[in-house]
């Protein structure tokens, strides 16, 4: 399974991982908009648990062959339960967006994270 | 002309096509009426009036019957209508329990307005395919079924194939295969119709389907009270079917969507941390409170005499956990997180036609367990589960056929009835074979199934008149009041919920007022005005869910971490503010909290008005059945002996040593019928009603609802 995994104690607070996640995923410069949040070093971001596909009452969430958790926008209705449920709190919602979003392992933050705070992984 | 349909078996009888449309902050604008009986099919236009009087849902089923009934109109002429409306919030997908839907028509059982909630698709799909509300009036010569096509805009009209089954569990699946266009449709199918009981008793109830896609089938939640059903079919309609093209987050076109985000992620977040620690309503639902019920002497046992049972364990809440599924996103519509839908699955039914099919079960609530359980004698928890599913399937109310059994089984009890009267059922309680024996006459309109499926009030004159009962013994214990089945609260040791039950619009339901809590085990509200404010705020509040398309329990079924420290818990303050917050997100209007009252208290004066001309509404008609309000026989005297000993002396310094239980009973009914009666005076005059029940033209005023027809009904009465 392929996931984002943390050293926090590397963390320096640099905010490239936020900056890039932003701009891979809507294209734009906004640290509201990324996946993957750091706040005071601590670092927040899907473990690909899948809690969240159990909560979806549309079943718009699944797990792709390479074991990343996925939204199906088009199915997705706009609830936001999978948000308050996310045990990592790594569900994001902003502002008038009518989905949620979150962290598809493309590993972009890991390759520039400066300090290998955060880095690629393959998990059984 | 007839037009043959292309679809085998269904003629087609009318076809309306229609421009979708937009909605904006929560309204369409727009309503759609279907008369089946001279296939007249039209749009009308939502006023301004309808908006700032009436808000939508109940508010606007009880504003269209208005129009459409006299004070002479009987729940089964042609001009009856039902009306099904969600309202401005319903259909948001973000708070929990914003999807219901909103039923209002006049009652075989009350002969007045009546008005049921649903959860299911069909109201907030009603709005996102063009319409705030559906009128369906007429009476059809053959069976009928409604197709409202969203996708298309298209309505048709169709005469039923002849036959079939109108079950729901089957007729659902039919309808709901029948018009999805595939698997992934099948989702946009919302289903409104009931079943074959409700052709032959009062009692029936429209099922609303939604597609659960991860059982890929039905499932099924009910508009219960007071004999919708029974008026659906007397229209001849089988069934109401609507295609949705899809639901996304912001079809209600909110002034703020961020707002509704926000809070809806709040509440989830709270149901997440909380409920585990709180109610349980995840894991199963409302029946997380049946122990609790017993514990506090609460419980509706042997028709209502006791408050509990040794054998309640064996259909405690654990148990009922265990027979239901787990950790599955159990909302009746999108977003709800309370997830109280509960289903037990794979559920092989033992008795009835369907003997032998595996099921799933919507249920049980805790309403079920209580009434058809330890109302009834019952302990068995598959048995309640059983009767759960006739109850829905065969489209009866499972609250009054509860009550109604526990009432009969008394009356055999009491010789009032036996085997001859019954034709051979033996309606002890605790018998489970003669409950089952019941509800499938019911179905098929058959033997005693047929009397009982009158409802109590109608089996209180029966009895009286054919078999020498005790008129006043048939008062005192059949659970009923304006002609409405109790449902399942012993409301005896509490005076606030006597007031909650008797001080209603529809009849004793727990809709209106649920105050047994804080009055009997927090004694929050121990003076008359104490109580007469809580049933203010609480019908009136709870009024409001009903005219928004909302449940009430995402409301006071869970609270936040620190409610306890707020100045009113019991009202949960944040979350009164949450719902101030969404309205004003979706319609952009700007109320506060008082103003939400205000809103309610426009149509509950009018829901009363309108009850005043049908003929009833007015103080002789919110008395209760003494068994509601104390000891009615020996037996229930002396099963709680001790405290009522304890109030004869200590609240009427009366000496009890040496009384026979009977004199006892006599010197405790005089106090709490005056105590009732007390009660009443300080509700009508905190409502602002005369002290017969009518409210005054200076309350009308105040609230804005001066309307002239209302006046010339209250002109009469004052």
């Amino acid at each position: 399974m392929k996931l984002l995994t943390k050293n926090e104690s590397l963390c320096i607070g640099c905010g490239e991982c936020e900056e890039v996640c932003s701009k891979t995923y809507f294209k734009e410069t906004n640290r509201e908009k990324s996946c993957i949040q750091v706040e005071d070093k601590k670092i927040t971001v899907c473990n690909q648990c899948g809690e969240c596909m159990d909560i979806c009452s549309v079943a718009a969430i699944s797990r792709d062959k390479y074991g990343v958790v996925r939204i199906n926008k088009k199915v997705c209705v706009g609830c936001f339960m999978c948000v308050g449920f996310c045990p990592e709190l790594a569900m994001k919602m902003q502002g008038d967006l009518l989905e949620p979003f979150k962290c598809i392992a493309c590993g972009q933050c890991a390759k520039i994270c400066p300090t290998h705070a955060i880095y690629s992984s393959e998990e059984a | 002309m007839d037009l043959e349909n292309n679809q085998a078996g269904h003629k087609l009888l009318k076809e309306y096509n229609y421009d979708l449309g937009a909605i904006d902050k929560g309204y369409t604008d727009r309503t759609l009426y279907i008369n089946v009986g001279n296939h007249e099919i039209k749009e009308k236009p939502v006023t301004p009036l309808m908006k700032d009087k009436f808000i939508g849902g109940k508010g606007f089923g009880l504003y269209y019957l208005w129009q459409a009934v006299t004070e002479s109109t009987k729940w089964n002429d042609p001009e009856n209508e039902i009306i099904i409306s969600s309202g401005p919030i319903g259909g948001i997908t973000q708070y929990p329990g914003s999807g219901k839907s909103l039923v209002v028509t006049l009652s075989p059982l009350t002969n007045m307005p009546i008005d049921s909630n649903a959860g299911g698709y069909f109201g907030p799909f009603l709005k996102f395919v063009g319409f705030d509300a559906l009128e369906l009036q007429g009476k059809a010569d053959k069976d009928v079924i409604i197709f409202i096509d969203g996708k298309k805009g298209t309505i048709t009209l169709e005469e039923a194939a002849p036959g079939g089954n109108l079950d729901t569990h089957i007729l659902g699946e039919q309808l709901t295969e029948k018009y999805a266009e595939n698997e992934e449709d099948k989702r946009n199918i919302a289903v409104i119709s009931t079943g074959t009981a409700a052709e032959h008793t009062n009692i029936g109830l429209l099922n609303f389907t939604f597609y659960d896609v991860r059982r890929k089938g039905i499932r099924l939640k009910q508009a219960g009270r007071g004999g919708i059903g029974t008026v659906f079919r007397d229209k001849h309609i089988k069934a109401v079917v609507i295609k949705c093209p899809g639901v996304k987050g912001n079809l209600n076109h909110p002034v703020d969507q961020l707002t509704l985000n926000k809070t809806g992620i709040k509440l989830h977040k709270e149901i997440h941390d909380l409920d585990n620690s709180q109610n349980r309503m995840r894991k199963i639902g409302t029946a997380n409170i049946i122990e609790v019920m017993d514990q506090y002497d609460l419980l509706p046992t042997h028709n209502y005499k006791f408050g509990a049972h040794k054998d309640t364990f064996k259909i405690s809440s654990d148990v009922f956990i265990s027979k239901v599924t787990q950790n599955s996103p159990d909302g009746c519509w999108h977003g709800c997180s309370m997830a109280c839908a509960k289903a037990a699955d794979q559920f092989e039914l033992k008795t009835g036609p369907y003997k032998g099919q595996k099921v799933t079960i919507d249920g049980p609530e805790y309403e079920n367990a209580a009434g058809l359980g330890s109302n009834c004698g019952i302990f068995d928890p598959d048995a309640i589960l059983e009767l759960n599913f006739y109850c829905d399937t065969y489209g009866i109310d499972t609250i009054s056929y509860a009550t109604l059994t526990a009432f009969v089984m008394e009356c055999y009890e009491n010789g009032i009835l036996n085997k001859e009267r019954t034709g051979g059922l033996e309606l002890t309680f605790g018998n489970t074979e003669a409950s089952f024996e019941l509800i499938h006459q019911m179905s098929k309109g058959v033997g005693f199934g047929k009397i009982a499926g009158m409802g109590i009030r109608k089996m209180k004159a029966f009895f009286a008149k054919e078999y020498g009962a005790d008129p006043q013994f048939l008062f005192d214990i059949g659970m009923e009041q304006k002609g409405l089945e109790f449902s399942e609260y012993l409301p005896k040791e509490s005076l606030a919920q006597q007031g909650g039950y008797g001080l209603t619009n529809k009849g004793p339901q727990h809709d209106e007022a649920w105050l047994i809590f804080m009055d009997m085990v927090n004694n929050q509200i121990p003076t008359f005005e104490d109580k007469a404010e809580a049933l203010h705020y609480y019908p009136m509040f709870r009024t409001w869910f009903g005219l928004n398309g909302l449940c009430k329990l995402p409301w006071n079924d869970i609270a936040p971490a620190d409610n306890k420290l707020t100045d009113e818990p019991a009202k949960i303050p944040e979350h009164v503010q949450n719902y101030v917050d969404i309205y004003n997100a979706v319609t952009g209007n700007a109320i506060d909290k008082y103003e939400l009252i205000r809103q309610s208290e426009r149509v509950y004066n009018f829901q009363r008005i309108f009850n005043i001309r049908m003929g009833y509404g007015k103080r002789v008609h919110d008395k209760l059945p003494y068994r509601a309000m104390g000891p009615v026989t020996v037996e229930e005297y002396e099963s709680r002996h001790e405290r009522y000993d304890k109030q004869l002396n200590e609240l009427l310094n009366y000496d009890t040593t040496g009384k026979s239980t009977a004199e006892k009973i006599k010197v405790m009914r005089a106090y709490r019928e005056s105590q009732y009666e007390k009660l009443t005076d300080a509700v009508y005059k905190r409502r602002g009603w005369t002290m017969d029940g009518v409210p005054t033209v200076e309350r009308l005023r105040d609230l804005g609802m001066d309307l002239p027809e209302l006046l010339e009904v209250v002109n009469k009465h004052v």
